[in-house]
């Protein structure tokens, strides 16, 4: 049950264009950050296979420039 | 419990979105505000917050691990230490994240047949043991030899002093911190016969001027310079910086100077010209409380094997050293500085006016340099001059890198020359070791062996059979590496590691110990301004992890030393504290009690009737002084320091018309020295994944190298290929290079020269010819 958390960098001017797309895909929550020039992206999945899934449609996104992962927890299952 | 469940979910959920947040707000300029670290953390965390020091650098920030379900899942700056009062750097605030690393080394491993076997520890300790035994057997106990560190815990450094100097007797010691403080160690013990600076980090609420040398504290100690900022908003204090190359602290500084490499010798000195020159010394201190001296010059760079040099003081008078200066008037220094006249003038009036409190902070720019020793007198030459020390405001500060290079590599003594008190030299020294070690004062061997470049070049040369390293990672840290590496792959050499992660260094170990990280032990630090800092283990480590000082004891055991070891497992740091503290009595380094201990954010010494002397060598603070006088200079017999007569000399190989560019080497923000730890925190990685080489715009023009290019970087050692950096975080001046070193697949210390200070034998790093061309 991972729980992970990014820094989202947007290509430039394409921040509203990187949260929409971010905003569509399931198990991603969005938040906005102090530093605008990033977002911040926390994903909450099932299993290690629907993680790195949501990680690969994120790294898809065009207007992204960059996704750095800053921490990530790993619960038990029904935690 | 489905509820409860569910929160802690949630709660976890909180903690990734605050990393980050805290993350975004921190990545420029690297600092991370208490206020901000609190309304980032999840309401509703029921975390056990326990103190201790920061892993990383010789600041000593205290911090406040919070912990949960025997999980270290957050840090904060500790706002009761008075070091960082709830700062911290990006560094120290996601530290405890290298502890997920997948890669983590959790059980003992054994090279068989050219393959790593997971062994248990046991079992390795009795291979380790066995083989140092062996040896010692047939090779005589010069064949064995322990490599530790300042990033060792106190215990961990004075296990080791004990087992090689005392109970194996071997002088065959020697610490990383040879690689960064030892020109720090030599200038103190030149000029003050005492080692560790005699102000605090509290000067900086005082000083009217911070002078800089070669240092960026921006990025190196964060901390302090954001203490340092905070008092240019607040009150119009003002930063200086002198060095080679425009970095962040240069632009956060009120004026810049550059100055050509290896002439901040002849600066200081032509600072010191001007001081008398213009009638700014102050009379009465220095005949109270100065001698004068000169010492031998010419003294060449160490750069072949068994190289030997003692200095041979002469008193001198004031008349002389005045004569002696005539050679280093503004005019004739700027012509080869190219500092300008104008701004030596500028400094030296700094320095010279009498209502004006100044600082002088440095670290690897004047410890790392064939002159170190020389160029940690010269700024104590200014300060003692004009009587600019020992008191609130005003004094020279020499920082350290490590979180324990004072505490254990100076204080506890991991030097080969050391002790834990005084000098192996020393008669009365080696006594009191014999004593409180209870082993034969015959034990202990009268005469130092190997400095770090020396026993690395024994090892090469086949003298040197056997070395255990810890807490270090000589094969990126190390100058020359392209020399070091193949010797420690030789078979002749059986190579012990221990540490937390694989590197370089572990890559050619016979074997390999897992030692627990920081929180997962006990332990004790002694940061730059004399802090003791304690902390009790907060997480278990993972599998087969042990500290490194009760690995140590039982390699002790086990080679028939177990009653000179008589610690236990759940105690050993609590025993050996008392133990090691009974070296420091009395007011000139006395040491606070382990109980107050765990109760403070550190402690300064020296302690003395319950109180930290901060101001040491005045008479107004420190009850150590006993000569009836203002100020008095203890270490020295007769109650004075020394103003050295030295010259400026060219460093040890400068660009020519084969190898045209210097090369500067250093750090980043980012990274804690060699990457072994910061390179396995994600947020760390991703801000700066790679290493690279910088070059000034015009060089870059000249050469036709755009920006990431992969440019190689030769020298008559080695080479290294790295993308080209231009205009990004630093500005050499034309003709330099700069590479940081924390990347292990671009070992720019292939290309680095192993010359060094002959008095301190510490590596100068910042200056080597080079040339450039694209890969």
């Amino acid at each position: 049950m991972p729980i992970k958390s990014y820094l989202a960098h947007p290509e430039e001017g394409q921040k509203e264009a990187l949260i929409a797309a971010l905003s569509k895909i399931d198990h991603c929550e969005v938040i906005p950050s102090e530093n605008k020039d990033l977002l911040i992206v926390v994903t909450d999945t099932e299993n290690k296979t629907d993680d790195e899934k949501v990680k690969e449609s994120i790294e898809t996104i065009e207007s992204l420039k960059l996704l750095a992962m800053v921490s990530g927890f790993n619960t038990p299952k029904n935690n | 419990m489905q509820n409860s469940l569910t929160n802690r979910r949630n709660f976890l959920k909180k903690m990734a979105a605050a990393a980050a947040m805290t993350a975004a707000a921190s990545m420029f300029p690297g600092i991370i505000f208490a206020s901000e670290q609190d309304a980032n953390l999840p309401k509703g965390g029921n975390l056990d917050w326990k103190k201790g020091p920061c892993r990383f650098c010789g600041v000593g920030c205290g911090i406040l691990v919070g912990v949960d379900q025997g999980k270290a899942v957050a840090v904060k700056g500790d706002p009761n230490c008075e070091v960082n009062k709830g700062l911290l750097c990006v560094k120290g605030y996601h530290q405890i994240m290298c502890t997920q690393a997948k890669d983590r080394l959790t059980h003992a491993l054994v090279k068989k047949n050219g393959r790593y076997v997971q062994t248990p520890l046991n079992e390795a300790l009795d291979i380790v043991a066995n083989k140092m035994k062996e040896t010692i057997e047939k090779h005589g106990k010069d064949s064995v030899a322990m490599y530790t560190s300042g990033q060792s815990t106190i215990p961990e450094g004075y296990v080791a002093s004990k087992l090689m100097k005392g109970a194996i007797g071997t002088n065959n010691l020697d610490c990383n911190a040879r690689l960064c403080m030892a020109s720090a160690v030599a200038g103190f013990l030149t000029t003050f016969g005492a080692d560790e600076p005699m102000g605090c980090y509290e000067d900086i609420e005082y000083a009217d001027y911070f002078i800089t040398w070669g240092n960026n504290m921006a990025e190196m100690h964060p901390v302090l310079f954001s203490r340092m900022l905070e008092q240019k908003n607040r009150r119009g204090a003002k930063i200086i910086d002198f060095a080679t190359r425009t970095t962040r602290s240069s632009t956060a500084s009120n004026k810049s100077i550059l100055f050509e490499p290896q002439t901040d010798l002849a600066v200081a000195n032509a600072i010191c010209y001007e001081i008398i020159n213009n009638g700014w010394v102050n009379k009465s201190f220095v005949e109270n409380h100065v001698n004068f001296s000169k010492g031998l010059t010419n003294m060449g760079y160490g750069v072949e094997d068994k190289y030997k040099f003692n200095d041979k003081p002469t008193k001198i008078d004031y008349e002389a050293y005045k004569k002696f200066l005539e050679d280093y008037t503004p005019e004739k220094v700027a012509k080869y500085s190219k500092v300008s006249v104008k701004d030596i003038k500028y400094l030296a009036a700094i320095y010279g006016d009498p209502n004006k409190k100044v600082v002088s902070y440095w670290c690897m720019g004047m410890n790392q340099h064939t002159r170190g020793t020389w160029m940690n007198n010269l700024v104590y030459n200014i300060h003692l001059l004009t009587g600019k020390i020992s008191q609130p405001g005003n004094g020279p500060f020499s920082l350290t890198g490590q979180p324990s290079a004072c505490g254990t590599a100076r204080e506890v003594g991991t030097f080969t020359h050391k002790l834990p008190k005084g000098v192996v030299m020393n008669e009365k020294h080696r006594r009191l070791a014999a004593k409180i070690w209870k082993v034969p004062y015959e034990n202990i061997p009268a005469k130092p062996t190997y400095h770090a470049t020396e026993m690395f070049r024994a090892v090469d040369r086949g003298d040197i059979k056997f070395i255990w390293t810890q807490v270090t990672n000589p094969l990126v840290s190390l100058p020359k590496t392209s020399r070091y590496r193949p010797g420690m792959q030789k078979d002749s050499c059986f190579v012990v590691v221990s540490d937390v992660f694989p590197t370089p260094t572990s890559d050619v170990a016979d074997v390999i110990l897992p030692a627990s990280w920081h929180i997962e032990k006990s332990g004790l630090y002694g940061n730059s301004e004399r802090r003791t800092q304690h902390w009790d283990k907060m997480v278990e480590g993972p599998g087969e992890t042990t500290p490194d000082a009760w690995m140590t004891i039982e390699i002790a055991k086990r080679m028939g030393y177990g009653d000179l070891f008589p610690y236990s497992e759940e105690n050993h740091v609590e025993e050996i504290y008392k133990e090691y503290t009974q070296f420091h009595e009395g007011s000139k380094h006395g040491m606070a009690p382990l109980e107050v201990l765990k109760k403070e954010s550190g402690v300064i010494w020296p302690y003395v009737e319950g109180k930290s002397t901060q101001w040491r060598f005045n008479a107004k603070y420190d009850p150590a002084c006993s000569n009836d006088k203002d100020f008095h200079f203890y270490g020295k017999p007769d109650g004075k320091a020394v103003i050295w007569q030295r010259p400026y000399e060219p460093a040890a190989e400068s660009p020519d018309a084969e190898y045209p560019f210097w090369l500067n080497t250093g750090r980043v923000i980012e990274h804690w020295h060699t990457g072994s730890m910061t390179r396995r925190i994600p947020v760390l990685h991703k801000a700066m994944p790679e290493a690279y080489v910088e070059f000034h715009p015009d060089d870059a023009k000249k050469l036709g190298v755009r920006n990431g290019e992969k440019i190689k970087v030769s020298s008559r050692r080695g080479s290294c290929i790295l993308p080209a950096s231009i205009n990004e975080r630093g500005l050499p001046t034309r003709g330099q290079v700069f590479v940081p070193f924390f990347d292990e697949n671009m070992l720019i210390n292939d290309v680095t020269l192993d010359a060094f200070c002959p008095i301190s034998k510490e590596p100068d790093y910042k200056k080597c010819a080079v040339k450039v061309e694209k890969a």
